[in-house]
């Protein structure tokens, strides 16, 4: 039984004026330190004693965390400090990354998305967040600032295990880049809790489809899936299937069923494994029938 | 353990605190500034029932830490009436008998407040939508829903 006193552990919060002072800072304190923005993982890790952590570093005031822009060539670009309310809710998210909105807006509960944040979600590496799917079927790379200055890290390689991804002491996810989706795109988030809105995710199904000329079916289409593996993961088979035959509500059949063979899930509270996988199936086709109904049209 | 001075202006008035740097806005509230309105139930983000507005918009104070909030406006319960009145959502949720063992309702009158702050004719679904952080064990939302629809006609 853990006792809910609403303190933290001691530990020192260290507000950096620029990115430099932050890199530096966490690079110096590489096992005792962390950066965070809205502090809605880490905070509830910290009191379980699962994080234990001498110094927080907070990204927030930092300018470059701030960036929120859309560029009709260059695509979208969030910043580390920028709220999953924010995002839900931005028109440019909305018109051209709606996936990424409905996943951003499928988080927790409203005053838990004016502190999280999307960098947040993906930097605490859990194979359930909301989010990351949406970032990857996006193609979504990482503008990370580290000791040794910027370099980015497209999300297909970020993620090692949970809770471990390939940053570095010293690194500070600054924001992440999406760049335009495919035209005439179309894409939903299936998201499984234990109750409609406000859970944590038993499974999640983000599925981007788009037509696509050199594709033998005519069509492309992505598929992401949470909580059914140690890290977020692409369906990549189920994606080739959907690619080189035409589709058709049995190729759509054959889709999901293969990403549900192509995932390893767990037992835990929320879900068995054998539950999972068969939510896989029925959740992917689901969201496949759903995208190509609208792409086809 | 480190202190860190803040200013912050909580109900329209501006206090200037030292806080130890792992105090959450919650604590500071509660300890500090004796405004034990807020609870705290589940430290974690889940309950709601330390549900402030932080610049505007709610929060779970259990998840802000106080050196976070230098420079930051706050709203709890205590100051939603004005002059001595209570608010259209206080009056509301008295009302239809919204409150039982009254746990969540601070937190609930905080969601609600911002609500229709941001959208002042809410539908049911958009209601039950704005409190799905706001656990309640007693009354089984119906009557606070009703009081947030009272309170969206007032």
């Amino acid at each position: 039984m853990i006792n809910p006193h609403p303190g933290l552990p001691e530990l020192q919060y260290f507000r950096p004026g620029t990115l430099a002072e932050a890199s530096k800072f966490l690079a110096e304190h590489e096992d005792t330190s962390r950066p965070f923005s809205g502090g809605t993982d880490c905070f509830v890790r910290l009191r379980d004693g699962i994080l234990k952590l001498d110094y927080l570093v907070d990204v927030k005031g930092l300018k470059e965390t701030h960036e929120f822009s859309f560029d009709a060539k260059k695509g979208l670009t969030i910043g580390a400090a920028i709220t999953m309310n924010r995002i839900a809710s931005n028109n440019d998210v909305v018109n051209h990354y709606p996936v990424l909105a409905e996943a951003a807006g499928s988080v927790a509960s409203y005053q838990l998305r004016n502190r999280a944040t999307v960098i947040g979600n993906i930097c605490n590496a859990s194979p359930a967040g909301d989010t990351i799917g949406a970032c990857i079927v996006y193609d979504g790379v990482l503008n990370v600032h580290g000791i040794s200055g910027f370099r980015q890290i497209p999300l297909n390689s970020f993620f090692l295990a949970p809770g471990k991804t390939v940053l570095k002491p010293g690194d500070v996810v600054v924001s992440i880049s999406l760049p335009i989706p495919p035209d005439h795109s179309f894409g939903v988030y299936k998201k499984l809790g234990r109750n409609t809105i406000g859970d944590l995710s038993i499974v999640g199904v983000t599925v981007l489809g788009y037509p696509q000329k050199d594709s033998a079916s005519g069509y492309g289409f992505r598929i992401a899936l949470a909580s059914v593996a140690p890290v977020p993961f692409e369906a990549h088979k189920a994606e080739a299937i959907l690619a080189k035959s035409k589709i058709s509500d049995e190729v759509i059949a054959e889709a999901a069923k293969s990403a549900m063979d192509e995932i390893n899930p767990i037992d835990d509270v929320r879900g068995s494994a054998r539950y999972r996988k068969y939510m896989v199936r029925n959740l992917t086709r689901e969201a496949i029938t759903e995208v190509w109904s609208s792409i086809s049209k | 353990m480190a202190l860190q001075q803040i200013t912050i202006t909580v109900n329209d008035l501006v206090e200037v605190v030292d806080v130890p740097h792992n105090m959450t806005l919650l604590q500071m509230l509660r300890e500090k500034l004796s405004l034990t309105g807020t609870k705290n139930g589940c430290t974690a983000g889940e309950c709601g029932a330390c549900t402030v507005l932080m610049n505007g918009e709610p929060v779970n104070s259990c998840m802000v830490l106080a050196a976070e909030c230098d420079g930051a406006k706050i709203t709890t319960v205590e100051g939603l009436a004005r002059d001595g009145k209570l608010s259209k959502v206080q009056e509301a949720i008295i009302k239809t008998g919204g409150v039982q063992c009254g746990f969540c309702t601070p937190g609930m009158l905080i969601s609600a407040t911002a609500l229709l702050d941001r959208n002042p004719h809410p539908t049911e679904q958009e209601i039950r939508q704005a409190i799905v952080g706001n656990l309640c064990r007693c009354t089984g939302y119906v009557r606070i829903v009703e009081a947030i629809k009272e309170a969206a006609k007032a």
